[in-house]
C-alpha cells in the first residue's frame, strides 16, 4: 500500500505570529518556518506503517512556494521515499489544496493519504476532510491510532469527551492528532541522503486545478487585550457569580 | 556508546558571520584552484540567524572583499547610515557630544545581522557548503596524539534525568582535517579548548559586556530611516561601563539596545532593568510613542580587544570571530572583524590542507596573516580605550580622546583587564537599586520579553545550565551577593524560590536565550553553560 | 435567505453546543432551520422545535445516521443545501469532521471556527492559535461555517415553535463503520477538549498539594491543568501544562489557582470564556485577565469553594 503524506510549510510553532501594521496579513519575512507539527506526526505514522511492513512507498506532497522543498526534504530525511511539490507563490486555500492533492492522488493511486489534522497557521482543519469528500473516500479524522486490517483500516479518533473507534474501507484519508505518535528526530546522515531523493515539481495549471481563492481576507489584527473583571470577596460570592451571572456552572 | 561518524575536510562550528565567511571563502578558494574540499557547518539554532543578535551597524569592508557583488546578490544591507549622533545623558537631559571617530558610520549600513547571516547562509549553500542548523556541537573529539579530530553533536531525546527517552537519537561524530570554532562570544567548546591547549597563557583575561536589544515598530512620524544614535551616561553610574544604541532601519523598525560592561561591581545591578529604565529617558521615550515592541533578545559580547586575543590555533583546529574576541568595542562592531578573521583563517586552512599535509596539523599561518590585515591594526589602535574605563566615565572619555587624537592609538603602553567575575562586591557594601515597575507599554518584565524572543527548549532534557557545585548558590551567591544571577540573567532563568531562610535556586532552563552572561559573571564561575538539544533557544526574527 | 444549522446530539438530547451555533445563525439576516440527522432521534427533534427562533426542524432518521459518520452525513447535508445560503454547525469534533466534506462536495470554501459575524458574508475567526484574528469574506454562494461555541452566547433552548418535517435519508455510503466509543466518564476529560479546567501553579507548593486541585476539578467535572512553573517544579507531568509550549486551551470556565500569570500561561488560556483567579498576591498579573478574582490563601479558599459547590 502506497501512502501519500501531505506536508505544509508553516510558521514555526515557537514563533509568535504578528499581524502587519497595515492589517494585510501576518509578518512572515525572516521568520522561522517549519513543517506543520501535525504533518510531522502524519509523516511519522506513514514511516511507522512502512517499518511495520504495512506500507510500501511513502510520497510526501507539499503545496506552496519553492521553499516548500525544504519541508519535503525534511519529510524525506525522516523517511519518506520521494517528494512532490506543487509550486505556487499565490495563496492556496484549503479547498484548492484538496483539489491539488486529489490530482496528485489520481496520478499516484495511493491506498492511504495521511494529513495533519490542521495547520497551525490558518487553523482551518479542513484539507483532509475536503480531500476525502472530493475523492469519495472514507475519512478518519483526529486519529490517535491507525491499524490496517486487510482492505480496511481501524482508526481510533479523539472526539469530544473520549475516543471513538471506526473502521474505514480503504483507500481512505486519515488526519493525525497530537497523540498519534511522537515524531522522531531527524539524523544528520539522513538529511544528506534526503538531498538525493527524487523530488518532482508541478504547477497547479499542470494539474488542471484552478486555485483562485474563495475567501478574501479583509483584515487581520491582534485580539483586543482581555480586560480584568471584578474581585470577589469570598467563595460564596464567586459561586453565586459563576452560577447566576456567568452561568458557566 | 557507539556513535555514527561522518568525514569532512573542514567542520565549522557555528553559523554566524565568522563561520559563514570562513565557509564561503573556503569554497571560493576550492572553486578557484580546482580542489574539492568538503565543508560542513553546524549551527545550534533552529536555522541560520535564529541565534544571531546584534545592533547592528555593519561596516561592509569584509563583505566587499568576500562577495564584492553583494548588492546585486540581494544582501540585506538596505539602510545606509545617514545621520550619526552621540549623546551624553543625565537623568533628564541629553547633551550632544562630538562623535568619536570610531563611531563615525559614514558608508556603513544599519542591518539585521540575523538577516545578513540568513543571506550568507544561502550564499554558502550555493557554493556547496553543507549547512546543518539544529545541531549543537556538544563535545570536542581528539586524536590519540591530542590533536582535534572534530566534534560530536549532542544527543537528542535524553530525558531530564539523563536517561534515554523513547525517541532517543545519539549524537553524531563529525571528523575533520581542520575544525573551526566560530561559536561567538564565550563559546562553550572554545572555553574547554582554552584550558586544554593553554590558549590564554600570557594574554589578558577576556572581558565582556551584555547587550540587550529590542526591536520596535514605531509610528512613521517618529521614524528617521538611517539615523544612528549612541548614548553614554544615565542610567549608568560613572563607575559602570555602559551605553545605548538606537538605529532606525527600514519599514518603521527601530533597534534599541543597551550594553552594560560585565565588570560592574554592584550586585544589585540588573542589565535588563537598566535597559528598561533607559527607555524612560525623555530624549528616548518620544521615539516610542504609539509604537509596538516586536522582538527582544540579549547576547554577551567580548570587550577585551587586542590584549585579550588568545592563541588562535592548535593542532587540528582554530578559532575565528567573537569566540576569539575580535570585536572592536569603541566601534561597538564585530561583524566585519569576525568575517575578516573567518576569511583569513579560510585562506590559511586552504593552503594547509591542499599542500599535502596530513590531518592534525596546525594552521600557524592564520595568526601570521591576520597580523598583516586591517583587522589587526584596527584592534591595536583602540586597545586602551575600554581598559581606561576602569577609572570611571569622565577620566576614560578624556583618556580616550587623548589616546585617539594625540597618539592615534599608538601610545607606547597597553592597559590590562581584570576578569569580570571577580569584580562583584558583597551586596551589603552596595546600594540596592530601585528600578521602576514595568508599565507594559514602554517598559516590560523579563518573561513577557523572553516571550518575544520565541525561545523554547524541549522540556524533558537535562538542564544545560550546569552547576559545578550545587551548594554554591545558597552558600555563597545568595548570602553574599544577594543572588546576582537573578539580575544578570536577562531571561529570568535563575530564580530563588521558597520562604526567606530556606530559599533555593530554581533554574528555568527553558527560558535561556543563550547569551552566556551567567557563564561569565557568576562570581565563583560555578555556572557552566553547555549546549542544550540542537534547535533549542531563541528563534530571533530580524534581530 | 435562510441558514441550516446541523444539530449535534446523541439521539436522545440536543448537545448544548448547538445552541451556540444557532446563536451565530441568529445574527444573520435570514431565519434558520435545524437539521437532526440520527437514528430514533424523535426526542431530539422535539427538543429542537423548542429552540428559540427556529423555523423548520428537518429530521432524517436512519440507522446509518446514528453516529454522525461524515461519509453518510455529508451527502444528506449536500442534498438539502440548495435551499440554504448558510450551513452552520458547532466546532465540535463532529462538526469539524463533517463540514469540510460538505463544503468540498459543494465546491465552496469553509469558514472554520468563527467567533464573530460581521455581515452575511463576512466573519471573524481566530488564526495562529488565537493570537491573530482574521476577518474573512466569502465569495461563495453557500457559506459553510463552523462556529466556535465560546464565541457566541447560547440561545434559549425553549420558547421556539419549529415545525418538524421529515426529510428523505440518503443511502448508506458504506465507506465507514462505527465500532465503539470510550467516553471518559470516570476519569477526567482531556485538557484540550474540556469545558472546564482547573489549573494549579507554583502556589501549590508541592505535588501532594495538587490533590486539592484535583478534588475541585472532580467536583466540576473539569480537566486538570498546570502552569509551566508547576510542571518545572515537578508537581505534575508535562502534559498538564497550559501555555506557550504546552497546550492552548479555550474552555468555558478556567480556574487558575496559585498561578501568577506569566505571559506564556496567559497566551495559552486567554481565549477561555470565563477566567477565575485565586491567588494570595493581589498584584499577580493573572488578575489583569480574570473575570473574577479572589485574593486569598488557596489552601483556605479552594476547600471552601469545594464546600460551596457541593451544596
Amino acid at each position: 500500500m502506497k501512502i501519500l503524506v501531505a506536508v505544509k510549510r508553516a510558521i514555526d510553532y515557537n514563533v509568535k505570529a504578528r499581524p502587519k501594521a497595515d492589517g494585510s496579513g501576518v509578518e512572515l519575512a525572516n521568520v522561522k518556518m517549519s513543517m506543520n507539527p501535525f504533518d510531522e506526526i502524519a509523516v511519522e505514522e506513514a514511516i511507522r506503517l512502512q517499518e511495520a511492513g504495512k506500507a510500501g512507498e511513502i510520497v510526501a506532497v507539499s503545496i506552496g512556494p519553492a521553499a516548500c522543498q525544504e519541508t519535503l526534504r525534511t519529510a524525506m530525511a525522516m523517511g519518506a521515499d520521494r517528494g512532490v511539490l506543487v509550486q505556487s507563490d499565490d495563496e492556496v486555500q484549503p479547498l484548492a489544496v484538496a483539489k491539488l492533492l486529489k490530482a496528485i492522488v489520481d496520478r499516484e493511486q495511493p491506498g492511504l493519504v495521511i494529513c495533519g489534522k490542521q495547520a497551525i497557521d490558518d487553523d482551518s482543519n479542513q484539507t483532509g476532510q475536503m480531500l476525502a469528500g472530493l475523492l469519495g473516500w472514507a475519512q478518519g479524522t483526529f486519529a490517535c491510532n491507525v491499524t490496517p486490517e486487510g482492505d480496511t483500516l481501524a482508526v481510533k479518533r479523539e472526539v469530544d469527551g473520549g475516543l471513538q473507534s471506526i473502521t474505514l474501507k480503504l483507500p481512505a484519508v486519515v488526519t493525525a492528532d497530537l497523540r498519534l505518535n511522537e515524531p522522531r528526530y531527524v539524523k544528520l546522515p539522513n538529511i544528506m541522503k534526503a538531498k538525493k531523493k527524487p523530488l518532482d515539481t508541478f504547477a497547479p495549471a499542470d494539474l488542471g486545478v484552478d486555485i483562485t481563492p474563495r475567501l478574501k481576507t479583509v483584515k487581520v489584527a491582534e485580539p483586543a487585550a482581555r480586560a480584568g473583571g471584578v474581585k470577589v470577596a469570598d467563595v460564596q460570592e464567586l459561586v453565586a457569580k459563576l452560577r447566576n451571572e456567568a452561568k458557566v456552572i | 556508546m557507539e556513535r555514527e561518524s561522518m568525514e569532512f575536510d573542514v567542520v565549522i562550528v557555528g553559523g554566524g558571520p565568522s563561520g559563514l565567511a570562513c565557509a564561503i571563502r573556503l569554497r571560493q578558494l576550492a572553486a578557484e584552484r580546482g580542489e574539492d574540499l568538503s565543508v560542513c557547518l553546524i549551527e545550534k539554532g533552529s536555522e541560520i540567524g535564529a541565534h544571531i543578535l546584534s545592533g547592528a551597524v555593519m561596516e561592509p569592508r569584509a563583505l566587499n572583499e568576500l562577495l564584492p557583488d553583494w548588492a546585486a546578490q540581494g544582501a540585506p544591507l538596505n539602510t545606509p547610515v545617514t545621520d550619526d549622533r552621540f549623546m551624553f545623558l543625565t537623568q533628564s537631559r541629553a547633551v550632544r557630544l562630538p562623535t568619536p571617530p570610531q563611531m563615525e558610520n559614514h558608508g556603513n549600513f544599519i542591518v539585521s545581522l540575523g538577516n545578513v547571516c540568513r543571506w550568507l547562509g544561502t550564499q554558502a549553500e550555493s557554493l556547496g557548503v553543507d549547512i546543518y542548523p539544529g545541531f549543537a556541537a556538544a563535545e570536542v573529539l581528539f586524536h590519540d596524539d591530542g590533536s582535534v579530530k572534530g566534534v560530536a553533536t549532542g544527543d537528542m531525546g535524553r530525558a531530564k534525568d539523563g536517561s534515554e527517552g523513547p525517541n532517543f537519537a545519539p549524537g553524531m561524530e563529525l571528523h575533520a582535517r581542520q575544525t573551526i570554532f566560530a561559536e561567538g562570544c564565550r563559546g562553550s567548546l572554545t572555553k574547554s579548548l582554552f584550558e586544554r591547549f593553554k590558549l590564554r597563557d600570557g594574554v589578558d583575561p577576556q572581558v565582556y559586556g551584555i547587550g540587550i536589544k529590542e526591536l520596535w515598530e514605531v509610528q512613521p512620524d517618529r521614524h528617521h530611516q538611517g539615523q544612528v544614535t549612541h548614548t553614554i551616561g544615565w542610567p549608568m553610574d560613572t563607575q559602570t561601563y555602559g551605553g545605548s544604541w538606537e538605529y532606525h532601519l527600514e519599514d518603521n523598525l527601530v533597534s534599541i539596545g543597551f550594553v552594560v560592561g560585565l565588570n560592574y561591581s554592584n550586585p544589585w545591578i540588573s542589565p535588563f532593568d537598566e535597559m528598561q529604565r533607559f527607555k524612560t529617558h525623555p530624549a528616548v521615550r518620544e521615539t516610542f510613542a504609539g509604537a509596538r515592541r516586536v522582538s527582544y533578545g540579549a547576547r554577551a559580547i567580548s570587550a577585551g580587544g587586542f590584549q585579550a586575543i588568545p592563541k588562535l590555533t592548535f593542532p587540528g583546529g582554530l578559532l575565528v570571530g567573537d569566540t576569539a574576541g575580535f570585536l572592536n568595542l569603541p566601534k561597538i562592531k564585530g561583524s566585519h572583524t569576525a568575517m575578516k578573521s573567518g576569511m583569513t583563517a579560510a585562506e590559511a586552512v586552504f593552503d594547509l590542507l591542499t599542500t599535502g599535509d596530513k590531518a592534525g596539523k596546525e594552521a600557524v599561518e592564520y595568526p601570521t596573516r591576520l597580523q598583516t590585515t586591517w583587522l589587526w591594526d584596527e584592534l591595536y589602535r583602540v586597545r586602551n580605550i575600554k581598559p581606561s574605563f576602569h577609572w570611571g566615565l569622565w577620566p576614560a572619555v578624556a583618556y580616550s580622546a587623548l589616546d585617539t587624537y594625540l597618539f592615534r592609538g599608538k601610545a607606547p603602553w597597553t592597559f590590562h583587564h581584570h576578569p569580570d567575575h571577580e569584580s562583584l562586591k558583597p551586596a551589603a557594601e552596595c546600594q540596592p537599586i530601585d528600578y521602576p515597575k514595568p508599565d507594559g507599554v514602554l517598559t516590560f518584565d523579563k518573561l513577557s520579553s523572553v516571550f518575544l524572543s520565541n525561545t523554547n527548549h524541549e522540556e524533558d532534557q537535562p538542564c544545560h545550565l550546569t552547576l559545578r557545585d550545587p551548594t554554591v548558590p545558597t552558600k555563597l551567591n545568595l548570602p553574599v551577593y544577594a543572588g546576582p544571577e537573578q539580575r544578570f540573567c536577562p531571561a529570568g532563568v535563575y530564580e530563588y524560590v521558597g520562604a526567606v531562610g530556606s530559599q533555593e535556586l530554581r533554574i528555568n532552563a527553558q527560558n535561556c536565550v543563550h547569551c552566556k552572561t551567567c557563564d561569565i559573571k557568576d562570581p565563583s564561575q560555578n555556572i557552566n553553560w553547555v549546549t542544550p538539544e540542537g534547535g533549542g533557544g531563541p528563534n530571533y526574527p530580524n534581530m | 435567505m435562510t441558514a441550516l444549522v446541523i444539530a449535534e446530539h446523541n439521539n436522545q438530547s440536543l448537545n448544548a453546543a448547538t445552541l451556540n451555533a444557532v446563536a451565530a445563525a441568529s445574527q444573520l439576516s435570514g431565519g434558520f432551520d435545524l437539521l437532526i440527522a440520527g437514528h430514533n432521534c424523535g426526542a431530539v427533534a422535539d427538543a429542537a422545535a423548542q429552540v428559540a427562533g427556529v423555523g423548520k426542524v428537518l429530521v432524517a432518521d436512519a440507522p446509518h445516521y446514528a453516529h454522525a459518520l461524515a461519509e453518510n452525513l455529508a451527502p444528506l447535508v449536500v442534498s438539502l443545501a440548495g435551499n440554504y445560503t448558510h450551513l452552520l454547525t458547532a466546532s465540535t469534533t463532529n462538526g469539524k469532521n463533517v463540514m469540510p466534506r460538505v463544503a468540498a462536495m459543494l465546491d465552496v470554501a469553509q469558514l472554520s471556527d468563527i467567533i464573530g459575524v460581521v455581515s452575511d458574508d463576512t466573519f471573524v475567526r481566530p488564526i495562529y492559535a488565537g493570537n491573530v484574528l482574521s476577518t474573512v469574506q466569502s465569495t461563495d454562494g453557500i457559506k459553510v461555517i463552523t462556529v466556535r461555541t465560546t464565541g457566541f452566547d447560547a440561545v434559549a433552548a425553549t420558547g421556539g415553535a419549529g415545525t418538524i418535517e421529515a426529510v428523505a435519508a440518503q443511502a448508506d455510503a458504506g465507506l465507514s463503520t462505527f465500532v465503539g466509543e470510550e467516553l471518559t466518564k470516570s476519569s477526567r476529560p482531556e485538557l484540550a477538549a474540556a469545558d472546564i479546567i482547573v489549573s494549579g501553579g507554583r502556589g501549590l507548593g508541592s505535588a501532594e498539594n495538587f490533590a486539592i486541585i484535583e478534588k475541585l476539578a472532580d467536583l466540576l467535572g473539569a480537566a486538570v491543568g498546570a502552569s509551566r512553573a508547576a510542571v518545572d517544579a515537578g508537581y505534575v507531568p508535562n502534559d498538564y501544562q497550559v501555555g506557550q509550549t504546552g497546550k492552548c486551551v479555550a474552555p468555558t470556565l478556567y480556574i487558575a489557582v496559585g498561578i501568577s500569570g506569566a505571559i506564556q500561561h496567559l497566551a495559552g488560556m486567554k481565549d477561555s470564556k470565563v477566567i477565575v483567579a485565586i491567588n494570595k498576591d493581589e498584584e499577580a498579573p493573572i488578575f489583569q485577565v480574570a473575570d473574577y478574582g479572589l485574593v486569598g490563601d488557596l489552601f483556605k479558599e479552594v476547600p471552601a469553594l469545594c464546600e460551596a459547590l457541593a451544596k
